[in-house]
């Protein structure tokens, strides 16, 4: 299908150049979807995993709640922020695998042969995750209210959420399109996984920074962008609209996502230079 | 008896050789651990002055205990996981064609797994240390603690060992890790069991992990409790296990 549309994308007159890169998008956007859709065992572990751990945590770390000057009096209210950047930890993983195993069969060199731009494959190949990202950050969502936690800055407060949530999803997506171009297999892909996930411990995600008794952690903690993801996150559950928390959030999911797709397509173009 | 040894020697031997040669298979066994016990004694230690916490040596040596013993929980799914990649690269079926004594290659598979944890425990104990954890315990305490490792890493590797062979691919590696990784986690992991609230307290007080837990800790406090319990729960969780994965090798050995 892609091939097609980027055959089909050859013959269009120069002036339909931006709307053919359009095309090739949504036409590679649409197999990353279909297929990420019929991998039912990656929708559905990548969802529960986090919600487990939700689950168990918000649960075993209540008396955190006790420690003074804690920011509220329900756990779940502090740590809902942590599956939604969890999720989209894995995310990245869906994108790089998938990405991955088109290099390896040879389907990317097949693209290679056709008029197909890098810009339209790269984006196009991270619409699955994005659609994953989207239904994940949903679930999240309608599970944290179901389970009790109150989002202080409203409904609106709740679509901010969601926004800022697809966004680190692709953030995240990107950077494992990245490391799927720059490695080309599925196995060195799913090998980075543990080091996203250390990023996670070694954040504010089981405490606010400013409880952390560790001085090294909390120093680690506060050079950790993952800790802004998660505050800017958790800001809108139990602050309210906090600027400063949302702007370093978006502001280091939007830098995620930049850099990794800048680096993406130079190395995109490497592996579609025509030999 | 000696063929039962012969075999048990060289599937052990290869399993700890495939280990130490693969740094994909040995760097998360070890790291992983080491994550858990910084970002817990780390992250967590203000968790310590949470009204009536009560652990003397300190809130690193209450959570080196939970990550020691998950550890030796993880010897066992990991090598769980090599099983059911043995199974699915064609290997194992060699395996039981060339072994005289099949009961052998549990046995293997089992000590592999021992001496994979000795190398992670002894990482995370030595981090622990370097990280100011106190130690109240006596050696025959702290022996206790060891053989509580033990016994854990042996109940995990015969489960794993069970559902590798029942199920004889490489997808079984969620089924093997994921009952383990709940059970450990349904225990009273970050704050004592009477400090728990709600449904966590509940489930946590039926969880046999989480007396081993208790009785880990107790040891290393240097004021024991519930250490018969626990070897007795072991105990009984090994035999069952072991049945089960007797009854997976015979599985694999039906199926060809």
């Amino acid at each position: 299908m892609a091939v097609d549309a980027a055959a089909g994308a050859a013959s269009l007159p120069r002036s339909r150049q931006t709307a053919s890169l359009l095309e090739q998008t949504l036409a590679v956007g649409r197999r990353s979807v279909v297929r990420t859709s019929r991998q039912r065992a990656l929708l559905i572990f990548p969802m529960v995993f986090p919600l487990i751990l939700f689950a168990i945590n918000g649960s075993a770390l209540s008396a955190a709640t006790k420690i003074p000057r804690f920011p509220t009096d329900n756990y779940r209210d502090f740590l809902i922020a942590v599956p939604f950047v969890q999720g989209a930890m894995f995310v990245s993983i869906t994108a790089g695998v998938d990405l991955a195993r088109d290099i390896e069969t040879g389907f990317l060199n097949r693209l290679a042969m056709t008029p197909l731009r890098g810009e339209a494959l790269l984006v196009g190949q991270l619409g699955g995750a994005l659609v994953l990202g989207v239904i994940q950050a949903v679930v999240y969502l309608l599970v944290a209210l179901a389970t009790g936690v109150t989002i202080v800055s409203g409904v609106g407060g709740a679509l901010v959420l969601l926004i800022l949530s697809v966004l680190i999803s692709f953030g995240f997506a990107s950077l494992g399109g990245l490391l799927a171009l720059r490695f080309g297999t599925g196995e060195a892909v799913q090998g980075i996984f543990p080091l996203l996930f250390v990023t996670l411990f070694l954040s504010s995600s089981s405490l606010p920074r400013n409880l952390i008794k560790a001085d090294w952690f909390r120093e680690v903690a506060t050079y950790n962008p993952v800790s802004y993801l998660l505050e800017s996150i958790r800001s809108l559950v139990i602050t309210g609209w906090d600027a400063q928390a949302l702007i370093l959030g978006f502001g280091f999911a939007t830098v995620l996502l930049v850099v990794s797709l800048a680096f993406s397509q130079s190395a995109m173009r490497s592996r579609l230079a025509r030999r | 008896m000696s063929r039962f040894f012969n075999v048990a020697r060289g599937v052990a031997w290869r399993s700890i050789h495939n280990t130490l040669v693969n740094p994909a298979i040995l760097v998360p066994s070890i790291v992983f651990p080491l994550f858990f016990l910084i970002a817990f004694a780390g992250g967590l230690s203000r968790i310590s002055d949470v009204p009536n916490f009560h652990y003397p040596p300190g809130y690193t040596s209450f959570q080196f205990v939970f990550v020691f013993l998950q550890s030796a929980a993880f010897g066992g799914v990991f090598t769980g996981f090599a099983i059911a990649r043995d199974f699915d690269s064609g290997f194992a079926r060699r395996l039981m064609l060339s072994a005289p004594r099949r009961s052998g290659i549990i046995a293997g598979y089992a000590i592999g797994a021992l001496l994979r944890w000795a190398l992670t425990g002894t990482v995370v104990t030595i981090a622990a240390l370097i990280a100011g954890m106190n130690v109240y315990g006596s050696a025959s305490q702290l022996f206790g603690l060891l053989g509580l490792g033990i016994a854990m890493n042996m109940v995990a590797v015969l489960w794993a060992c069970g559902v590798a062979m029942f199920l004889r691919t490489e997808q079984a590696g969620a089924l093997i890790q994921m009952p383990v990784f709940v059970l450990l986690f349904l225990a009273p992991v970050y704050v004592p069991i009477t400090l728990l609230e709600g449904w966590i307290h509940d489930v946590a007080r039926l969880n046999p992990v989480t007396t081993v837990l208790e009785a880990g800790r107790g040891l290393l406090a240097g004021s024991p409790v519930k250490v018969a319990l626990a070897f007795a729960g072991l105990l009984v969780a090994g035999a069952i296990m072991g049945t089960f994965a007797r009854l997976g090798l015979a599985s694999a050995e039906k199926a060809g």
